[in-house]
């Protein structure tokens, strides 16, 4: 399945592997965040309301 | 229609949550496409060996890094100019974003570097403007953070993104400015001889878009927060007014 990456096998997994840890790890963050925000102000604007 | 009419944060977010879906799922489809084919079916390099897969994320994540704070810097001027929040809170939503993007070209660079230079590391001017960038990139986050006004702080980390466009532009074109270094010239040129191989190209094009395309999927994103964020700030500070 994976390509012979010969010697640098470790080289080339290790910076597919960081890269990818980020990038996925930013999205998530930023969907978490943007859920927690949007509850967060529907929250707020539902007590505005019925005060 | 006028783009200005889009610095409605109303408006922003009715029309980013009917483009989001298309661009996030564009953005993963050619990300997945170019990242198969660039570490499955391309040839190794005849001098750099398996090493060169590591083209397909370093160079499209140092691409983004770069332009990441040009879309801010332009978004900063339009706040400093016209006074639109959408623009400087869609600024201070691209900073995360292009900082990740410049820690994956460090530490992709870093790992590719090891074996072809030797060294993690060198005092190249292209690596250490790229640092210097990252830098930036946080300062400009913590000076966000710092400051309580919203109106406040959008004025000072526009100044700051102005100054730092410097290092944005820097890390681009160091390699020609010095013409020293480990560094090489840029992977992609219209010069045939300097661009990079045909077999590599098309891939790295395809990595590149979905780069690119992540980056506007995250900060429609991340901006529709900022903006929902700003309005809870200014109803609970009412509150307390009142």
């Amino acid at each position: 399945m994976i390509p012979d990456l010969g010697k640098y096998a470790g080289t080339v997994l290790s910076a597919y592997g960081v890269s990818l840890v980020l990038i996925v790890a930013l999205v998530l963050v930023s969907v978490w965040r943007a859920r927690r925000v949007r509850a967060a102000l529907d929250e707020v604007e539902r007590r505005r309301k019925s005060a | 229609m006028s783009l200005w009419e889009y610095a409605n944060p109303v408006r922003f977010i009715r029309v980013t949550d009917r483009v989001l879906p298309v661009v996030a799922a564009s953005a993963l489809g050619c990300l997945v496409v170019g990242l198969v084919w660039g570490f499955f079916f391309t040839p190794d390099d005849y001098r750099q060996g398996s090493t060169v897969k590591i083209i397909y994320l370093h160079v499209p994540a140092a691409l983004m890094a770069i332009n990441a704070w040009l879309m801010m810097l332009v978004a900063s001027l339009i706040w400093v100019v016209r006074r639109h929040h959408v623009s400087a809170l869609a600024a201070r939503a691209a900073a995360p974003v292009g900082a990740t993007m410049t820690v994956i070209a460090l530490a992709t660079g870093a790992i590719w570097g090891q074996p072809m230079w030797g060294t993690w590391w060198a005092w190249d001017p292209r690596l250490t403007s790229f640092l210097i960038l990252f830098l930036f990139y946080l300062g400009y986050m913590a000076l966000w953070e710092a400051i309580e006004n919203d109106d406040s702080a959008a004025d000072l980390t526009s100044i700051l993104c102005l100054v730092g466009s410097v290092f944005a532009l820097l890390s681009r074109y160091a390699v020609n400015f010095w013409n020293q270094g480990l560094h090489q010239g840029a992977s992609l040129s219209l010069d045939k001889e300097e661009n990079v191989a045909d077999v590599f190209y098309m891939p790295l094009l395809v990595c590149i878009a979905g780069f690119v395309l992540l980056f506007v999927a995250l900060v429609f994103l991340r901006t529709q927060t900022e903006i929902r964020a700003r309005r809870m700030r200014a109803i609970l500070a009412r509150e307390r007014m009142a």
